[in-house]
């Protein structure tokens, strides 16, 4: 791997850092593409390349985990959370949720225990694949 | 049985850049930067506390062939490479302006948590570090 390379890599996972942070706002190619030093045509495929998925996917599961996270700790209700994590209609949201997840928002609330560690881990590791 | 942890490691890609960042922006001393030949040992450690070091190694032949270098390097640039190092600190806020303005990396504002105020950020490889202010 030429340095070249690695710093496309560094600089990708700075866009991706980026998701993580604006996973609430829309999918702004032309802005992580700039992050990242690769034309907007180029993004999602570049992307891809480094970590598997689609800036679109990976986006889509940030926002099903962060609702995980409300979900779990928050009494916050099901629409406001659908908004919050940056879904434009609770009915896409509780769709989208339960294809990726496998239950309704309200019954994986029902069950779900909360994570009692530093969230970055919780980030990384329950977002649904 | 044990009693302490004395030595952890993280890998970086450069050790003048790591030195640069780890102990001229995030304020930590070097505990030992011994060159042994075979390899340059550089450990930090928080300033006051030598007896806890954290060793940042170059990854690269011959203690690994220079593919599998090249693997650690692409791992450790993904964010993949499971570097994590957790601070903690009397003021997350105060730190977090301090460091910001030295140009650090953060990927998370200081946030409450039930366990305190935390953030995070990033070293100039790709390693993930966060800094919290527990709850007292």
């Amino acid at each position: 791997m030429s340095r070249a390379a690695e710093e496309t890599n560094r600089r990708l996972l700075r866009a991706r850092d980026a998701m993580d942070r604006d996973y609430a706002r829309p999918l702004d190619v032309p802005a992580l593409a700039r992050v990242a030093h690769v034309s907007p045509a180029h993004f999602s495929r570049t992307f891809r390349a480094a970590f598997g998925e689609t800036p679109h996917r990976y986006l889509q599961r940030r926002r099903v985990e962060r609702a995980m996270f409300l979900l779990r700790e928050s009494g916050r209700s099901v629409t406001d959370i659908a908004f919050a994590v940056g879904f434009t209609s609770p009915g896409t949201f509780s769709r989208t949720f339960r294809d990726i997840v496998g239950s309704s928002p309200r019954a994986y609330r029902k069950e779900a225990v909360a994570a009692g560690v530093p969230t970055c881990f919780t980030m990384a590791w329950t977002r649904p694949d | 049985m044990f009693n302490a942890i004395t030595q952890s490691q993280i890998y970086v890609l450069d050790q003048d850049e790591a030195l640069d960042f780890y102990v001229g922006k995030l304020g930590l001393e070097v505990a030992a930067d011994v060159s042994l030949g075979f390899m340059r040992w550089l450990t930090v450690s928080v300033p006051g506390h030598p007896e806890r070091q954290i060793l940042l190694e170059k990854p690269g032949a011959p203690a690994m062939s220079e593919e599998t270098a090249e693997q650690v390097r692409e791992l450790v640039t993904k964010g993949a490479m499971g570097g994590w190092l957790i601070f903690t600190t009397d003021d997350c806020r105060g730190t977090y302006e301090a460091l910001l303005a030295k140009g650090v990396e953060f990927t998370e504002e200081p946030t409450e948590r039930p366990y305190g105020i935390d953030c995070g950020l990033r070293d100039p490889f790709g390693n993930r570090i966060r800094f919290t202010q527990p709850r007292s």
